[in-house]
């Protein structure tokens, strides 16, 4: 399904190949394929109860498959299939090689511990164990998301919807890891902040050249940050291609109908 | 002095068989914490109920007890808790460190160097130290399983951002063997490095939790730190007023309403002993009477 043209002698970065999922008599996802090319920004779209979701923590490892596999390449470049993976290998790939921004910032947060130490958790669990260090560290990823360094000793819990959610960025970004699933980043934040938040998510995806798989109902959302598109329907991917040309000239009549409901800009 | 109707100190054989293999078990995986069937105890939890259980199926007759509680061998936990093995195993009980084969402590250990035969027995109130960090004991569990212990520099980290020094004064985390992070129960950071390499066998107990684990004699204890924020034991700047000693972790007394305080040793033995060898602090009675030592069998 992935377009072989673009990435000439890159290797694949994940590789989903037909992955399913029932529970009981409900196909929540069907015989889904995918290579996913570093660098890549994936969007997979659908409405509520399409397999969305499903398939992202199918991908994350966090939930077994029924059938098929996913096989990651890893930061020595062995390819290996998740499901072959220890518990302790996957915990560590979790907290250093991918990031996983929740739509809720409280799932994704300590909300009882300051925004410097949420920054810091990632690098005090590989070791780092100097505290100036890892502050600086924190205060400059909070630099980067727009958060004022003098709330750095702050609990996440006195900020902004918009604030959380980009301290959650900075929390999964500060071990510079490869993949990044997001689910729903823009979710329940008010158009204003959603704007600055994809901004700055763009931005960050192409300088640090990130692997993305992010799920999102908006298809303003995949528009604006999305190399490519998958669109889903009843667990099944009905329809795959670059975002504009999906989004611009779909086929399926289902996408037809995701794009036509679209409020004109 | 045995009461007949108790099986030797309290608990009958089986349970003390049942302790004795999560004991073995714990000293196997030092710092690890076995899970054991805690009893009820004819006292209340938060009153020692682990320690005592620990203390019950490992004392035999030929133990001599000591018991302290913060230091001291005259409150109502450590006499109350002497008397009812007094009662119950008929043992020899003492209040001085050498004397003791077995001493069990509520929040610290002696400030005499403790020997080979010794048992250091700890009351333990929350065993997990990850406990207020994440609340999920499946979760914690699994971090002790994989040894994930970034969370635990996270509350160092939290309390240099907020105090600017690593605050916590007791209950501080320790790394036992190279391998699991330890809760040392609710002792002054002061102790912490008593344990490392300690000759004397350490158990921990809690009841109410149900855990048991512990620390073999000469075992690698490593209070967590940073490198630029070390670890440092805490003890206020002052000699003991009875005593005089410089190196003892003191007790803070408030004596009037005006602000006035002492400080005094909290480990009451030592103070003893230091005064029956003619030490003196500001504030002693002068001059130092005889006392009797010890002999204080309920």
């Amino acid at each position: 399904m992935a377009d072989p043209d673009l990435h000439e002698n890159d290797e694949p970065l994940l590789v989903a190949t037909s992955l399913s999922k029932s529970f009981g008599r409900i196909a929540a996802c069907r015989d889904v394929s995918f290579a996913l090319y570093p660098g890549e920004v994936l969007a997979i779209v659908g409405e509520s109860g399409s397999g969305k979701s499903t398939l992202l923590q199918l991908l994350s490892g966090q939930l077994a498959a029924s059938g098929g596999h996913v096989s990651y390449c890893m930061r020595d470049g062995v390819t290996r299939d998740l499901a072959t993976l220890g518990e302790a290998e996957r915990r560590f790939l979790f907290r250093t090689d991918w990031g996983f921004v929740h739509q809720d910032p409280a799932q994704g947060l300590r909300m009882a511990v300051s925004a410097g130490a949420n920054v810091g958790e990632r690098l005090m669990a590989v070791g780092w164990n100097h505290y100036g260090r890892i502050r600086e560290t924190a205060s400059d990823w909070l630099t980067r998301v727009e958060i004022d360094v003098a709330r750095i000793d702050d609990a996440p819990r006195t900020y902004s919807g918009g604030m959380r959610q980009r301290l959650q960025i900075a929390r999964n970004l500060v071990t510079e890891p490869r993949l990044v699933f997001m689910d729903e980043p823009t979710g329940g934040l008010d158009v204003s902040v959603q704007a600055r938040l994809l901004d700055l998510l763009r931005s960050l995806v192409a300088e640090l050249h990130l692997a993305v798989i992010i799920v999102t109902h908006d298809l303003a959302v995949a528009r604006l940050l999305s190399h490519r598109v998958m669109v889903m329907k009843g667990g099944r991917v009905i329809e795959t291609g670059l975002t504009d040309q999906v989004l611009d000239d779909p086929r399926e009549p289902y996408t037809q109908l995701l794009v036509s409901s679209i409020l004109p800009p | 002095m045995n009461a007949p109707a108790y099986n030797f100190a309290y608990l009958d054989e089986q349970t003390k068989r049942m302790i004795r293999r999560a004991i073995l078990k714990a000293i196997a995986i030092p710092g690890y914490q076995v899970p054991f069937a805690s009893r009820e105890m004819p006292m209340p939890y938060g009153w020692g109920t682990g320690g005592v259980q620990v203390t019950a199926a490992i004392l035999g007759p030929a133990d001599v007890l000591k018991v302290i509680d913060q230091g001291s061998d005259d409150t109502t936990n450590a006499i109350s808790i002497r008397k009812f093995f007094a009662k119950t195993a008929g043992v020899a009980t003492t209040t001085a460190t050498e004397e003791a084969t077995v001493i069990q402590t509520r929040h610290r250990i002696p400030e005499a160097a403790l020997s080979e035969n010794q048992v250091l027995v700890y009351q333990v109130p929350i065993p997990e130290p990850l406990r207020f960090l994440e609340p999920r004991e499946t979760e914690t569990r699994r971090m002790h399983a994989l040894a994930e212990y970034g969370l635990m520099h996270v509350k160092l980290y939290e309390d240099i951002a907020r105090f600017g020094h690593i605050a916590t004064a007791y209950a501080y985390p320790v790394k036992v063997n190279a391998r699991y992070v330890m809760d040392p129960s609710p002792t002054p950071k002061f102790d912490n490095p008593k344990m490392d390499n300690c000759p004397a066998l350490q158990l921990f107990g809690a009841g109410r939790e149900k855990r048991i684990y512990a620390i073999p004699p000469y075992t690698q204890v490593v209070s967590l730190d940073f490198e630029d924020h070390p670890f440092e034991p805490y003890r206020f700047n002052a000699p003991c007023a009875l005593c005089g000693a410089e190196n003892s972790y003191l007790d803070e007394i408030v004596t009037d309403d005006k602000g006035s305080r002492m400080f005094v040793c909290s480990d009451t033995d030592y103070c003893e002993c230091r005064q029956a060898a003619g030490h003196h602090g500001s504030l002693s009675a002068a001059p130092y009477k005889d006392k009797a030592q010890g002999g204080a069998n309920g």
